[in-house]
């Protein structure tokens, strides 16, 4: 009997849980997962996120992103409030959107709204990967569309820095509609004269991948992003051949004539500045 | 009898049964004609109970079978001097969509659509109908010259999914899928599509941005396959039949969510017991789309593809005390 309690309480260790794992609180220190150098979290915060070692871009959250980019103050957010239905009853669907909106604070994979970059006025996209990897169902398709029509509106540029995972499969074929949808807005947008500039960072693949990502009048990319239709291990499996070590990054994409510029997060704010100054000085 | 499917063999068995009873009736010179009668209303019975009551994972397997009629099969009885086109111009020509311009009754068109093989050598030759860039950049220019010269676009899409391998990322395989997706928004000719088989994500929606979309009723439209959605949801490919009953992906159910504009029936047990028959339900269809959508004038048709692609999607708001942050 004695020895049956102790095996039940073996039985019973505790393993922590994906979700446990993630709501570590940061710690003093922050270790670079790419070369291992180990940081205080506010100076890599200060950094921008990136590695003073080896020049790793850390994933950054929609607001960090928006933070680092715009002037302070400028920025007006759209649809905060909208969220994610349920169309297929998809078993535990809802339950992970909300567990997600706990973690992120956000309620979708994408924020949206206006601002100015170094004064010029935008209406800017920043899709967030820590919201169930950045994928595209109804509410991230419609508040990217809105967004754009606000850019049509107003007649001001249309900036997006993607980061997903592509379609999101709980809702099925409405997710993939999202990517007809949001091409109908930009075609709009570009028949009107106006600027779209696309920043993928890492990861942007798939149906996100294979719709706004890649249409824009600059595709601009953070270093080493992961860009991509097809995954890595679907390919291989597919064709059975060994694929180079910088397959689908940013580098890669640009080696082939698919990205106009890598641009590191450090200059990202300046790069955009010029080109947005480039395109109002032909107005003016 | 070709190719029978699982859930078709109830009725093979029993068409078996009754061959049986005839070739014994002719050979020893019995009546039987009673028993046979009455067999055949049994087995009229069992394929309406069949056929009416299909699962998605049925329809998903007359979506696949190997004599399901193709792009080019219809191309032969829906239109008239059909010439194809080959290459984009850039790269190379891909076999795995085909297109070219024809005429529809009095009418002008270009058609395009993803082409699989018919055996196992043309398959290798149009890669299983799963397009490369070069494929989608043909069906652009097919386009843009169709829109040069005023004429309906037909797009009849079939595939398992754009090809997922190393030269279409090198080419940039999202770069041209998403590039015909913008241009099918702004296109100024009608454009109808058609899901004839399998409609698998971005590969099919590369052709897929029309004014009036239709699907063959035991076709399939998906954000992945049902393979594809089990290893991802499930870890396991094996629940593929679990993802086809519970994403939604068949005629029926994409009509109820109101993605698709008509639902084109088949004909019993599916189109490839009788391609001819199934050929003229199509063209029907195309007749009455064209009809529509010929009144159009340019803005009116793109206008109409934006409204359409907004309205598709699900979402709800939250008021402000409840939400996060």
């Amino acid at each position: 009997m004695l020895k049956d309690f102790f095996a039940k309480k073996k039985k019973y260790a505790t393993i922590p849980t994906e979700k446990m794992k993630h709501d570590v609180p940061e710690g003093l220190m922050t270790k670079c997962p790419e070369c291992k150098h180990i940081m205080y979290t506010k100076e890599l915060k200060k950094n921008l996120l990136v590695c003073q070692s080896c020049h790793y871009h850390y994933p950054m959250s929609s607001f960090e992103r928006i933070g680092s980019l715009v002037d302070e103050g400028s920025f007006t957010e759209y649809d905060r409030n909208m969220i994610s239905e349920n169309p297929l009853e998809f078993p535990g669907y809802l339950e992970k959107l909300e567990s997600d909106r706990m973690k992120t604070k956000i309620n979708e994979a994408v924020v949206t709204g206006d601002a100015t970059i170094n004064e010029n006025p935008v209406v800017i996209a920043v899709m967030d990967s820590r919201f169930r990897m950045g994928s595209m169902g109804s509410v991230v398709g419609e508040k990217i569309t809105r967004a754009i029509e606000q850019a049509i509106e107003k007649e001001l540029p249309f900036i997006i820095f993607t980061a997903s995972g592509g379609a999101r499969m709980q809702e099925g074929i409405l997710s993939l509609m999202q990517m007809a949808k949001t091409s109908v807005a930009l075609k709009r947008h570009s028949d009107r004269g106006l600027l779209f500039i696309s920043v993928m960072t890492h990861p942007t693949t798939g149906g996100v991948s294979a719709s706004f990502a890649s249409v824009g009048d600059y595709n601009f990319a953070e270093p080493k992003a992961l860009i991509g239709f097809a995954g890595r291990r679907v390919i291989e499996q597919t064709i059975r051949e060994d694929l180079p070590e910088d397959f689908q990054t940013a580098e890669f994409l640009l080696k082939h004539g698919q990205l106009d510029k890598v641009i590191p997060r450090h200059e990202m704010k300046e790069t955009l500045t010029n080109v947005l100054k480039i395109h109002s000085g032909r107005r003016a | 009898m070709v190719g029978e499917l699982e859930f078709e063999r109830p009725i093979t068995e029993l068409k078996k049964k009754i061959a049986e009873l005839k070739s014994f009736m002719d050979e020893k010179g019995i009546d039987l004609t009673d028993e046979i009668t009455s067999l055949e209303e049994r087995l009229s019975a069992l394929q309406n109970d069949t056929y009416e009551n299909m699962s998605a994972w049925d329809r998903v397997q007359v979506a696949r079978h190997p004599e399901r009629p193709t792009t080019l099969d219809y191309i032969s009885y829906l239109f008239k001097d059909f010439i194809e086109l080959h290459g984009d111009r850039l790269y190379g020509e891909d076999e795995a969509i085909v297109g070219g311009i024809g005429m529809f009754h009095d009418q002008p068109v270009t058609v395009i659509g993803q082409q699989r093989g018919r055996d196992t050598k043309e398959n290798i030759r149009r890669n299983f109908g799963m397009p490369h860039p070069e494929g989608y950049r043909k069906a652009l220019r097919l386009m843009k010259q169709a829109e040069k010269f005023s004429r309906p676009v037909i797009c009849l899409m079939d595939t398992k999914g754009a090809f997922p391998g190393k030269s279409a990322e090198e080419r940039g395989q999202s770069e041209a899928i998403a590039r015909n997706l913008v241009e099918m928004a702004g296109l100024h000719v009608p454009i109808i599509c058609i899901v004839i088989g399998e409609g698998a994500s971005g590969g099919a929606l590369g052709i897929g941005v029309g004014n009036h979309v239709h699907m063959l009723e035991n076709s399939w439209y998906s954000v992945i396959s049902p393979e594809g959605a089990a290893s991802i949801l499930w870890k396991d490919s094996t629940k593929a039949k679990l993802a086809a009953e519970s994403m939604k992906i068949t005629a029926p159910d994409l009509k109820e969510l109101g993605i698709i504009d008509e639902m084109i029936p088949e004909v019993k047990g599916g189109a490839h017991h009788d391609p001819e028959e199934q050929a003229k339900r199509i063209e029907a269809v195309i007749q009455s789309s064209l009809e529509e959508l010929m009144n159009l004038s340019e803005e009116e048709l793109v206008e109409q593809r934006y409204e359409k692609y907004k309205n598709m999607g699900e979402f709800t708001f939250v008021n402000d005390s409840i939400a996060v942050k």
